[in-house]
């Protein structure tokens, strides 16, 4: 399966300092693998491994998924506003397929 | 993939029946397979109880997705921050749950998620510092429903 969309919900703006919180939502099966379909058939295993946000230069959270993590994957996390630029979030999952998406913040003094 | 209300009860009894069945490919994660989960997270490092808080629902009705946050007790500063924070089952399929990765630049160590619980269980945050030691709180959920995975 082609991964899909995602969303992120976050502050377009914020004081240089402040923590924002960051909330990221990506639209996926997460087939656990163990599951038969109504043939009997297992229904092979597709999650997405990780998220990995890079803002202002770095890697500021990366998240590692088993799949115990439900059905389209949601984390709340937070960041410290350093920088106007641009947020870059990246699932992959574990056939090395990425999904990217961008998020701009004003940083304001 | 959409299962209609009808679909996914009768895959999860079908699961259920399938389990009394000897062939049963992924049973629950034995006490060994979890202390070995847990070693790989902390590279064998003593875990201490305290400074990290699970916020997870006591009773779940619906295992397919728990609503789970931690909460570690830090300045996360430079010189004294959390770097990692690793969530563990004791009575899924597989132990390991999810670890995120933070560091100075996230300001709280603070993360949420939604989980999967199979069965009632203890469920168990483990926390990493940037002075190398670590830190967990551990909770039991009653799980009403659990995430139909493994028939159990």
């Amino acid at each position: 399966m082609a991964l899909a969309v995602a969303r992120v919900s976050m502050p377009a703006t914020a004081k240089k300092g402040d923590i924002i919180e960051i909330k990221a939502l990506m639209r996926h099966v997460m087939e656990p693998g163990y599951r038969s379909d109504n043939r009997g058939q297992i229904i092979p295993r597709d999650i997405v491994k990780s998220l990995s946000v890079m803002y202002a230069g770095a890697e500021v959270f990366r998240m590692e998924m088993h799949p115990a993590i439900a059905a389209n994957p949601y984390v709340v996390f937070s960041t410290v506003a350093v920088d106007t630029g641009e947020l870059v979030f990246t699932w992959t999952d574990e056939k090395g397929a990425t999904t990217v998406e961008k998020k701009p913040l004003m940083v304001t003094a | 993939m959409d299962f209609t209300r009808r679909e996914l009860i009768a895959g999860c009894s079908a699961l259920a029946i399938a389990a009394v069945l000897p062939s049963v490919a992924h049973a629950i994660t034995t006490p060994e397979e979890r202390e070995t989960a847990i070693r790989e997270a902390t590279r064998g490092a003593t875990v201490t109880p305290g400074r990290v808080t699970l916020g997870i629902p006591q009773v779940a009705e619906n295992g397919l997705s728990v609503f789970t946050t931690v909460t570690v007790e830090s300045p996360m500063t430079e010189a004294d921050h959390v770097r990692a924070i690793h969530l563990i089952s004791e009575k899924n399929p597989l132990p390991r749950v999810a670890s995120f990765h933070l560091g100075p630049r996230a300001g709280r160590a603070k993360v949420s998620t939604n989980i999967r619980l199979a069965n009632s269980q203890r469920v168990l945050a483990i926390a990493e510092m940037s002075d190398g030691t670590f830190w967990s709180d551990e909770k039991s959920v009653i799980v009403s429903i659990g995430a139909c995975i493994d028939g159990g």
